[in-house]
């Protein structure tokens, strides 16, 4: 608590300031010029973007952690990245979840390898920010980003994210599922698969949360979602391997439920017949997060990608990946959205989307963490 | 010993060994084996299949190979040491003068594989020195933490095949100190208990991810997997591969070994030797 | 040539392994302090273990069971403990218990088979050198690549499966499927026979042939000798070795991860789910309870074991 209002505090001196020239005790991250990056809660205050990519480029090197690169086109960026700046970027930990970039936040301090910046589910990154270990920050953008979408303090931020979608390889499956209802039929039997435990893998849960949306259940209510995948492995169709390219290019599980920029993105490659479809009965949709570490070891190349995602040439690459980026709307509206990436995204439904709360998500993670086990009985 | 026939008073058959007992278990023993290589060797090809032989060159291509790789092995080397270093005057200790603590150091050494490896490299990060944490060699020292149950196992079985107290008399009395008697007279004993020992702890580390990979160090297995993104085949084609170098490596280790001792004069050194023809005059 | 019988009286030479030293015999039981000296003088061997074990051991132990007992404000709580002992971690410990005996015991006969078909095998110094190296790869071979090259010999469209199919007998709508307890259990056995096999075959050098020749000699049959000579003599390896595998087979989660999705609660994958997972933020102490819980499990264990070697002990003598 004590940390949090510390880092409010300071927030609030640097964001009065017109120039930030506070040193403070950290070493790294001074530049020539006096600027301690370490602190600098926007580009305007640490000097300006031309100071920041100045000191980002004497730093050379970015800390990235569990960003594999075929995951939302991180590859691709983080290959532009370098090339434009010159910046080396360290992958570290590529199978890593969101509690590992905590960890290892909270454990490397103080060491050349702790991660700059992290990418990270929101009950992550709002712990992060509890913890007192997320440095604030707003890209020069921000006012784009939702403000649902962001801590109102800079320490973290809405990326990217994507809709629950059923993927299928149209060379192996002749009727095409068009929602999770279909999914029951038995022309699917031993097919279906999600990709990973719902009590682990973000992106089982939230298929689970999606099949309990469309079957009645509500944001509130996850338990039909268990009970559509009890029913699903009753009639034979559930296969409950962990799918991948893999498992899906040999034929075991043709039909995976998966975020829809992952299906594209690591699925795609292999296997050329794939189609995606977003459920007609349930709607979920989910974003991740970024944030900028407080002791980074290179605090000007962390700022500078997080500037450089929140770019238009950013979050256009996050499009390419089949990804929809946070600003997609602001982007479309002042026409600098990639319009071929943009019309090759799934259609998304009409309405707005809605997310759970921390509170929802927290009562739906006990449910399924009791009653997952009883899905083969 | 077989019975001797009388034949004419001025021949003596010799001693036939009874061949006909052991025929059955000859047959057995290679059903056993061929049974055993079906079982390991069928899921292999089935995913040889799968991934086909283009998927192997994609990942050898791939930058960093020969850097994780390298790595890799420095870490099973220090790991390999320290683990025998550490564990193998202790476990002989604990046999000749300590017997009582023989089960405390069983229970011990039993421990570290029920902790889950995060636990392990939250705990290990949480007390190292910050100049131990910024190097590789901190892994290291976990690993041989991960070894340990391993190695301790394999040098008790060992040491429980000697008659390590009348071995170690009879070194003492000829006037050996303690250090002589483990390095001259000890270690050529346990030499299938050390290479056992030896092949747990390299296998151990270069298969090891979950702790590397949250030390953020790109090692052998953690490159593996970073390259084996670009299509399933190529990811099936990738943990083929891991387990062929490895296997490659551990050979190595064995005709190096093999060849070592052949120079020095001593017999073959399989992995693991079993007194077949020394004793049949007891 | 008669065969040697052992005389009566003490045995010299190849004896009888795993004696226990003889306590030094020294002056009258008081304890002075040159005895207490000596005492500390002889456990100073195990200092540098017992350092490393203190630093890198008990340590991150002691930080588990801290954890264990503290809730998220940091005081201390039976809560996470509570929580830890009921309802799908209740079956979890359960399930971990039932499928680590099961995979330590079968493997550990398996291997047994296989270590001994190795070191009598007449194929060469060759063949055995393949054998253990193979081993060594195998026991350390797990987690995601594991399950795919099972689910592509007898997934559902497995190329076992498929050679079934096509000779008209297909087991997945005979009720097999490679996605339950029979089915992990089948693929643990893939690094549990190996790790038996390495474990096993120091101790198999301790059976020398002369004691079989003796045997043989005497009228002994091929399962009286197992039954009086190799099994006693085998016998407190052996179970050490399947105490070992017990304790991997414990803490396995990746394989059963990857082909059972958690839909089979184990307590190694429910910790996973708490320390290092993408759903569940901020339980982690639940997830150290549980850890807590593996070391009773481990410690029970421990003690079933000496009482089994305390058995075999008697058998011995």
């Amino acid at each position: 608590m004590a940390a949090a209002a510390a880092v409010t505090g300071s927030l609030l001196l640097t964001v009065g300031c017109s120039s930030s020239n506070s040193s403070s005790g950290s070493a790294s991250g001074t530049t020539g010029s006096g600027t301690n990056w370490a602190t600098a809660s926007s580009a305007a205050a640490g000097g300006g973007m031309n100071a920041l990519v100045a000191a980002a480029k004497k730093e050379g090197t970015l800390n990235v952690i569990t960003l594999p690169a075929n995951w939302a086109n991180y590859g691709t960026i983080m290959k532009d990245f370098t090339a434009k700046y010159g910046i080396k970027i360290n992958d570290a930990n590529p199978d890593g979840s969101s509690q590992d970039e905590l960890n290892a936040v909270n454990q490397l301090k103080g060491q050349d390898r702790a991660p700059d910046v992290l990418d990270m589910g929101t009950a992550f990154a709002v712990k992060g920010a509890q913890q007192g270990i997320l440095a604030p920050y707003k890209v020069a953008t921000w006012a784009s980003i939702p403000a649902d979408a962001k801590a109102a303090d800079g320490t973290w931020f809405a990326d990217y994210g994507g809709f629950v979608a059923i993927g299928y390889n149209s060379d192996k499956v002749k009727t095409p599922p068009t929602s999770f209802a279909d999914l029951l039929k038995p022309e699917y039997k031993n097919q279906v698969a999600i990709n990973g435990n719902p009590t682990q893998a973000s992106a089982a849960f939230s298929a689970v949360f999606a099949s309990a949306l469309a079957n009645g259940g509500s944001l509130n209510d996850i338990t039909p979602g268990v009970s559509y995948f009890k029913k699903l492995h009753t009639v034979g169709n559930f296969v409950p391997v962990t799918a991948s390219a893999a498992t899906m290019e040999s034929g075991q599980t043709p039909i995976i439920v998966w975020w829809d920029y992952l299906l594209a993105s690591e699925i795609g490659p292999s296997v050329k017949g794939l189609k995606i479809v977003i459920p007609s009965d349930a709607s979920y949709a989910a974003y991740y997060d970024q944030a900028i570490s407080k002791s980074a070891p290179h605090p000007a190349a962390a700022r500078l990608w997080e500037e450089y995602l929140y770019s238009t040439t950013g979050q256009n690459l996050w499009l390419q990946g089949e990804a929809r980026p946070i600003e997609l709307s602001t982007l479309v509206k002042d026409g600098t959205v990639d319009q071929a990436a943009y019309k090759a995204l799934p259609p998304a439904p009409s309405g707005n989307v809605i997310f759970p709360t921390q509170a929802q998500q927290a009562a739906a993670e006990n449910i399924v963490a009791q009653q997952w086990s009883s899905v083969i009985g | 010993m077989a019975a001797v026939t009388q034949a004419a008073p001025e021949r003596i058959a010799p001693p036939r060994r009874p061949r006909v007992v052991f025929k059955g278990a000859t047959v057995w023993r290679w059903v056993v084996l061929i049974v055993a290589a079906v079982y390991f060797l069928l899921p292999l090809w089935a995913a040889l299949r799968f991934a086909g032989i283009g998927a192997f060159g994609s990942v050898i291509s791939q930058p960093g190979f020969t850097s994780s790789l390298a790595l890799s092995v420095r870490l099973a080397i220090l790991t390999t040491l320290i683990t025998i270093a550490l564990m193998l005057p202790t476990t002989v200790y604990v046999h000749l003068r300590l017997p009582k603590l023989r089960r405390l150091l069983e229970g011990i050494t039993i421990l570290p594989i029920v902790i889950p490896p995060v636990v392990l490299i939250v705990g290990v990060l949480a007390i190292a020195p910050g100049f131990l944490k910024g190097t590789s060699w901190l892994l290291a020292l976990a690993y041989v933490v991960l070894a340990m149950p391993f190695t301790y196992r394999a040098l008790d079985a060992g040491l429980r095949a000697l008659d390590l107290k009348t071995i170690v008399e009879a070194s003492n009395s000829l006037g050996a100190g303690w250090l002589s008697t483990l390095w001259r007279v000890l270690l050529p004993n346990l030499r299938t208990a050390l290479l056992s020992a030896t092949v747990l702890c390299v296998a151990l580390v270069l298969g090891e991810f979950t702790m590397a990979s949250l030390d953020l160090y790109q090692t052998f297995p953690v490159w593996i997997y970073v390259n084996s993104q670009t299509s399933g085949q190529v990811s099936v084609a990738a943990s083929l591969l891991a387990l062929f170098v490895t296997w490659i490596f551990l050979l190595g280790i064995t005709v190096l070994g093999t060849r070592q001792s052949r120079k020095t004069g001593g017999g073959e050194v399989t992995l693991f030797t079993v007194a077949r023809t020394e004793t049949r005059g007891n | 040539m008669a065969g040697t019988v052992q005389a009566p009286g003490p045995v010299t030479g190849p004896g009888a392994p795993g004696s226990e030293a003889a306590a030094d015999p020294g002056p009258p039981a008081r304890l002075t302090i040159p005895k207490l000296l000596r005492g500390l003088r002889r456990a100073a061997g195990v200092v540098p273990f017992g350092v490393y074990v203190a630093l890198f051991l008990i340590a991150p132990l002691v930080a588990v069971a801290i954890g264990a007992f503290q809730g998220n404000d940091g005081g201390f709580t039976l809560s996470n403990v509570n929580a830890a002992t009921h309802g799908v971690y209740l079956k979890g410990f359960w399930q971990s218990i039932i499928l680590s005996v099961i995979t330590s015991v079968i493997p550990g006969i398996l291997g047994l088979m296989v270590a001994y078909a190795i070191v009598k095998a007449e194929g060469g110094n060759l063949l055995r050198q393949i054998a253990i190296t193979a081993a060594g790869v195998f026991a350390n071979f797990g987690g995601v690549p594991l399950a795919f090259i099972f689910i592509a010999t007898i997934g559902s469209s497995g190329l076992v499966s498929q050679w079934l199919t096509t000779l008209g007998f297909d087991p997945y709508t005979h009720g097999f499927t490679l996605y339950s307890l029979l089915g992990v259990v089948i693929v643990y056995l893939y690094f549990q026979i190996p790790l038996m096999v390495l474990v096993i075959l120091p101790a198999l050098e301790g059976l020398r042939p002369a004691w079989r020749e003796a045997a043989e000699n005497l009228g002994a049959r091929t399962w009286d000798y197992w039954r009086y000579v190799g099994g006693p003599v085998l016998l407190p390896s052996f179970l050490g070795c399947v105490l070992l595998l017990f304790g991997s087979a414990l803490s396995a989660y990746a394989t059963t991860e990857a082909l059972t999705n958690g839909t089979i609660p184990l307590t190694a994958i429910q910790i996973g789910s708490f320390l290092n997972g993408n759903v569940i933020a901020g339980q982690e102490n639940t997830g150290k309870a549980l850890g807590l819980g593996m070391v009773v499990i481990i410690a029970v264990a421990m003690v079933i074991y000496v009482a089994m070697q305390r058995r075999a002990a008697k058998w011995l003598r």
